[in-house]
């Protein structure tokens, strides 16, 4: 009895060297792209330094970039998004830290296209907002990662005020795009 | 593992490096450079006026019956080099002006703790023989003796969101000088800083104090400027209180004749307006706006 308990521990102990369970998935250019679309003006930031960390396993999700990397079509405006808006002297950093959830019965682990939700936490300007929106899981057999999601933020839910002069020119409802590929840690 | 730690896995280097912008909100602190410089591709178009001194009265209305102009364009041909030409009413001066940031001041990722400027100008005039004030008796009128250089390295740094400091010691040389006692050479240091009241209004505040023992100074004082900074979305205002009545470097560092205590001053303004005129990274962003749509 002894024996068949001692080997059914082992077993177990070795279980996640079997799977890929420890598998961990990062990058440090992702891009992150907004489009604000207002009445006067439609303005566009890329971003291609966000950093990420995925565990396909559990769906733990983390993503982290500096307000400062965008960059915009206009230098005024890029210095007008860090200064007047985003405040990026102290709020330095936009962070997501969350969880893809698979449908029922799919494994993030296994190749192929995977439709996914994406649940969590979304720090920008110092504010925490729940994040829930829908990806695109792309697993390649030779251990790569890519992932696509869309969704929306309001500047005013984050603590950013925008001045009446300029309300024409920023849209109430910012569109964010992300668009990253994970080679495995 | 903690979710917290989850970053940690890509290394301490995760962040990318990440540089102070926008210490000064113009390439100008008052009259003198900051260590800010016009980015890639944008056209900054300055206009400045200098009324009379506040202390000529009423029947100067306080000095604004009179205004001394530089209209000025400044070009940024990377984010380090800028180039700008301007022509003042003072002295009917030409001049032009190089500026190159040789350190950026880093945030995160790095460890400049300063930014260092260098800036080299040099300035015509275009007045008659007759009317060049450093033109003595019978003195022949050669083109090098209308030319004047000033050599500055703008040392600064952006202390805090709402504070910035910065140290630009300097040579004026003037080809001509009026009189054998003066020297062609001088040396001087720039002191100038910005305090912000609120996202979009700075306080501002300048000297240049020319060292000591160089030759005859009497009658001219030392530069001071006191401003304010407005910003307007694509414009900066810059308002003030000057002693010196020239907008370009051997002028303001040398040639200040106002006593500032004695009510020798102007009230001045430069207005900044800023045009893109090439952008550098256009299609990289119009690819990535497609995406996004």
């Amino acid at each position: 009895m002894n024996q068949v308990q001692a080997l059914f521990c082992a077993s177990l102990a070795l279980l996640p060297l079997l799977s890929n369970a420890q598998d961990k998935y990062g990058s440090r250019d992702g891009e992150i792209t907004f489009f604000s679309q207002a009445p006067l003006e439609d303005i566009t930031a890329v971003n291609r330094k966000a950093a990420s960390v995925f565990i396909p396993a559990s769906g733990a999700l983390e993503f982290s970039t500096l307000i400062k990397a965008f960059e915009f079509e206009k230098a005024l405006m890029q210095e007008h998004f860090n200064e007047n808006y985003m405040e990026s002297g102290t709020f330095p950093k936009a962070t997501f830290k969350g969880r893809l959830v698979a449908e029922e019965g799919d494994d993030l682990t296994k190749s192929g296209t995977h439709s996914v939700g994406v649940e969590g936490v979304l720090t920008i300007h110092g504010v925490e907002k729940p994040l829930s929106t829908t990806g695109t899981l792309e697993v390649t057999s030779d251990g790569k990662i890519k992932a696509t999601s869309k969704f929306s933020v309001s500047p005013e839910d984050h603590g950013i005020s925008i001045p009446g002069v300029v309300r024409e020119k920023i849209a109430k409802e910012i569109s964010i795009s992300v668009n990253i590929s994970y080679a495995k840690l | 593992m903690a979710q917290d730690d989850l970053l940690d896995l890509l290394g301490t280097d995760s962040l990318t490096k990440s540089y102070s912008t926008a210490s000064f909100k113009s390439t100008r602190v008052i009259n003198g450079h900051s260590i800010e410089n016009v980015a890639h591709g944008v056209l900054d178009f300055r206009i400045s006026h200098r009324m009379g001194f506040v202390n000529e009265g009423v029947s100067n209305f306080f000095g604004l019956d009179q205004a001394t102009i530089r209209l000025g364009l400044d070009y940024g041909i990377t984010d380090r080099i800028m180039v700008g030409i301007g022509r003042s009413s003072y002295q009917k001066t030409l001049d032009g002006l190089v500026k190159y940031k040789l350190l950026k001041q880093c945030d995160a990722g790095c460890s400049m703790p300063v930014t260092l400027v260098l800036v080299a100008t040099t300035a015509m005039t275009t007045l008659s023989a007759e009317q060049v004030p450093w033109y003595g008796e019978g003195r022949q009128d050669y083109l090098t003796h209308r030319l004047s250089y000033n050599f500055q390295a703008v040392l600064g740094r952006k202390f805090s969101d709402d504070f910035s400091f910065q140290l630009s010691p300097g040579l004026v040389h003037r080809n001509l000088v009026a009189t054998e006692a003066e020297r062609n050479d001088l040396l001087n240091v720039g002191f100038g800083g910005r305090a912000k009241v609120s996202k979009r209004v700075a306080i501002t505040g300048e000297y240049f104090y020319v060292l000591p023992d160089q030759g005859p100074r009497d009658p001219f004082h030392n530069s001071l400027a006191l401003g304010v900074d407005i910003e307007t979305g694509g414009h900066v205002f810059q308002l003030q209180f000057t002693n010196s009545t020239g907008m370009f470097e051997r002028a303001f560092i040398t040639e200040t004749t106002g006593d500032f205590f004695n009510g020798d001053i102007h009230f001045g303004f430069n207005i900044s307006r800023v045009f893109t005129i090439y952008d550098p990274k256009a299609k990289a962003r119009r690819k990535a706006a497609e995406q996004v749509k």
